[in-house]
């Protein structure tokens, strides 16, 4: 039943790698002790990974309870308990963390050909900081009061001591506190990495995209994520200070949190997604047998949807009515122009390529197909006269929700692509189709019915909703969705179980572009034995195939097909 | 140096997905030039007031122009993956930049995004439009309910959870609206006027509408705004406008426990509401 992968293997481990052995502590031990950044990373992922599944089992119970519009299967209380932290879950101890955290960790100190992070120790705080936070966060539900319930954003004055009282609250604040530093120190660790600790002839433009997407996001962190950490410390002290930041009744601003939040929320957006766009832009090169096309206008588009995306924060805001609308309207909708070159150049990279579809390119045609359907809707959320319209209702939930499961296909790309280089181990094949058909239609059936409940008129965040047949079967609909996700997030863990340590990988299996190729799978401790000469940002596919380099600049495909080696 | 050159393309591969894509573009717009002239509503409905309308006519605007791009991109998609599945292994030519090309989907995207905005510039200034009005209504949002009031005459509506206030207006007529929070941020939401605005401590959000057509409309809280959020519903009443005034006189001698009064049995009288009525609520 399995699908073997007919790829040439290109095993080359050295016979004097006796010098680089390590004989630090092992087992339970080495993982409490380590600061080797695969090790790290690997925590990283499988941290982030349960957090994807508490999340989704949260999102369950939510779509389990909207099924009928009188649902009983929690209380309101609970609801209200139950979105928030699906949310705080998915946003801030999921999808950050999984994007910079745990592939990047482990990939992109590799693709640069370097040893480790710069700051190793710092890494292994950023870990453990991640940790605690998250474990902080969750512990709100074993309290008296129960967890934060304010929503994900907990917009002021609804996230004061007077509305929400009790400890769950203050636990998530001290949460994301503790894990908003650890992304601080991650965007540290990563930008100085990046930029020090390139192998000799690693110039920036030839760094893998999935590297570069990666600096452009250290970047990001470290201009938004201090301004959340800011606003939460206001917060904490509105609640337990006696200061009024956010309070009408002292004198303060209740819209000044939501500047503040969606300061650092918009950059966010880009924080999670730009490493998810660099695994897939990987990926695809590699299975469709081309360099990627528009490599600098790739790199162009990163950036300017970094330093747009620092510009539009206020289009969450429209409805509020103190907003300059006409500035965030503009900003807003030209991130559209750099995302469509993406998406552009991803089909680029396809076109004329021999495309593979292996279980990591499936998941990231499906994350294009569905990152397309999530940038469309969200034009029409950049323009006021929309937004007002739709603001707040299901419109906007469906929205973002094609977005971050596009995310997560792409991330699933990534698992399967660098799965086998951590571990060693491919997964299952035929498992992991049936797992991205599931999760890319399920994915549809989970939004379509949402974006037409939002533009019926349903708001977001209510645990019951009025007798009306029609919203009730889109609901339904919906959940069903939401199942064939779940279900597919299961054959996933059943996969890691049936391959487990089953169809060794190899160094190259995928015949793969970047450096982490080069070495073996797992990498030795220091990452490499020996290193290729760097001559583009495919130093492994220059190696393996030295007659077939990337064709220069400025030459067009209509060309006779010839192929001139160096 | 050793050139090398690749066999020519089977022409067959090629033309094989080529005859696919002309039926896949073939039918919608066979579908489309069988359905007349009338453009799609794409899901939104076009709503009772007219500022509703002219969102409703963005709307669809933005959804052509969103239909397009998004079938010509999923096409060439689709084009990709059924195209260049691989047949072997043959390298294919490692081309990676193509200028002109890459300049086209960068400067036609920005001109489209220009478009779009002017479309938005156009309807958000009429939207946000400030005209002479002769009614006011404030609209104070609290935790779970809803206060309409009507300067200048003693009426007002008031009404929690699934009592449903009901906001009474004028067809045909500016209407003004001040809206103010006592407590957190609620939103204010109007289904069939296509328009939502937060309700904010310490902010008096104006704006206005001018309903075309009478009827009773639903509206609810859109923001989260705590526990009984989910209930927090209205009603809008769009009236002829001496049914207004006369609604209006009827406040003129009563006492505020006869307003309570008046206010059920506007509830009862209202009639069938246009979309759904309130959940009786759980918990």
């Amino acid at each position: 039943m399995t699908d073997v992968l007919e790829r040439p293997v290109d095993a080359h481990v050295p016979d004097d790698h006796g010098h680089d052995e390590h004989h630090g502590p092992t087992g339970i031990l080495k993982w409490l002790t380590t600061t080797d950044h695969k090790v790290i990373g690997l925590s990283y992922t499988v941290t982030a990974v349960i957090m994807l599944v508490i999340g989704g089992l949260f999102a369950e119970i939510i779509r389990g309870q909207l099924t009928t519009p009188n649902g009983s299967l929690v209380s309101l209380a609970q609801y209200n308990e139950l979105f928030t932290m699906h949310g705080s879950v998915m946003i801030y101890l999921f999808a950050g963390p999984f994007a910079f955290g745990a592939l990047a960790n482990f990939v992109v100190p590799i693709q640069i050909g370097a040893p480790d992070m710069a700051y190793p120790r710092l890494n292994a705080l950023s870990y453990w900081l991640y940790l605690t936070g998250s474990i902080t966060m969750l512990s709100g539900f074993f309290t008296a009061g129960g967890a934060a319930n304010f929503g994900w954003v907990g917009y002021a004055p609804l996230s004061n001591s007077l509305n929400t009282p009790g400890s769950g609250a203050d636990l998530w604040i001290g949460g994301l506190l503790l894990t908003g530093f650890s992304a601080i120190f991650t965007g540290v660790n990563l930008s100085a990495t990046i930029f020090y600790l390139r192998a000799p002839g690693m110039t920036m433009f030839r760094m893998p995209i999935f590297t570069w997407n990666l600096l452009v996001t250290a970047i990001l962190i470290l201009l938004a994520f201090p301004v959340l950490t800011a606003g939460l410390i206001m917060l904490y002290c509105d609640r337990h200070f006696g200061t009024h930041i956010f309070s009408v009744a002292g004198g303060g601003v209740p819209v000044l949190w939501q500047h503040i939040f969606w300061f650092w929320g918009h950059p966010e957006v880009y924080i999670l997604a730009l490493p998810f766009f660099g695994m897939v832009t990987e990926i695809i090169p590699v299975f469709s047998k081309k360099p990627v096309f528009g490599y600098k206008g790739m790199i162009f588009a990163t950036i300017s949807i970094a330093a747009l995306s620092l510009g539009v924060w206020a289009h969450h805001m429209f409805t509020t009515g103190v907003v300059l609308l006409p500035f965030f309207s503009i900003m807003s909708l030209l991130i559209a122009v750099p995302t469509g070159i993406k998406i552009f150049n991803w089909i680029g990279t396809m076109w004329r390529g021999e495309i593979w579809f292996s279980t990591a390119m499936l998941m990231s045609i499906g994350f294009v197909v569905t990152f397309l359907i999530g940038g469309l809707t969200g034009i029409y959320l950049a323009s006021p006269p929309l937004d007002f319209f739709t603001h707040d209702t299901y419109f906007v939930v469906a929205h973002f929700h094609s977005v971050v499961m596009a995310l997560v296909l792409g991330g699933m790309a990534g698992l399967y692509y660098w799965g086998p280089k951590i571990t060693g181990y491919l997964l299952n094949e035929t498992i992991g189709k049936f797992q991205f058909w599931l999760l890319f239609l399920g994915t549809q059936v989970f939004t379509f019915p949402q974006y037409l409940l939002g533009l019926q008129g349903m708001p977001r965040r209510m645990a019951v909703y009025p007798h009306d047949p029609q919203w009730q079967n889109l609901n339904i609909w919906s959940s069903i969705g939401a199942a064939m996700i779940g279900i597919s997030t299961l054959l996933f863990v059943i996969n890691i179980m049936v391959s487990w340590k089953k169809y060794p990988a190899g160094d190259n299996p995928w015949d793969a572009h970047t450096l982490e190729w080069f070495t073996t799978s797992p990498p030795p401790h220091h990452n490499f034995y020996r290193l290729p000469q760097i001559r583009s940002e495919r130093p492994t596919w220059d190696y393996n195939h030295p007659e077939h380099l990337a064709i220069a600049h400025g030459e067009h495909a209509t060309e006779p097909e010839k192929v001139t080696s160096a | 140096m050793e050139i090398r050159t690749l066999p020519p393309q089977g022409a067959a591969t090629r033309k094989r997905p080529w005859r696919r894509l002309r039926r896949v573009v073939a039918l919608p717009l066979a579908a489309l030039a069988l359905s007349g002239c009338t453009v799609p509503s794409f899901g939104a409905s076009q709503g009772v007031t007219t500022s509703s309308r002219s969102v409703f006519h963005l709307w669809q605007g933005f959804s052509i122009a969103a239909a397009i791009i998004g079938v010509f991109v999923l096409l060439l998609i689709l084009w990709a993956v059924l195209a260049y599945r691989r047949k072997g292994d043959r390298i294919p030519k490692q081309s990676q930049y193509h200028i002109p090309l890459e300049l086209a989907y960068t400067v036609v995207p920005i001109l489209i995004v220009f478009g779009l905005f002017a479309a938005t510039l156009v309807v958000e200034n009429k939207e946000v439009a400030n005209p002479a009005t002769k009614v006011t209504i404030n609209v104070n949002a609290f935790q779970w309910g809803w206060k309409f009031s009507y300067p200048g005459s003693n009426a007002f509506v008031v009404g929690q959870t699934t009592q449903d206030p009901v906001m009474v207006m004028p067809v045909d007529t500016n209407v003004h609206i001040n809206l103010t929070s006592t407590d957190v941020i609620h939103g204010f939401y109007v289904k069939e006027f296509n328009f939502s605005r937060f309700a904010l401590p310490g902010v008096k959000n104006q704006f206005t509408f001018r309903a075309v057509n009478t009827g009773t409309f639903f509206g609810q809280c859109t923001q989260l705004c705590g526990l009984y959020h989910s209930l927090m519903y209205f009603k809008v009443k769009v009236v002829s406008v001496s049914d207004y005034q006369k609604w209006l006189a009827s406040f003129s001698d009563n006492t505020a426990a006869q307003n309570q009064q008046n206010v059920t049995n506007q509830q009862t009288s209202t009639g069938v509401p246009s979309k759904p009525t309130s959940s009786s609520g759980a918990n």
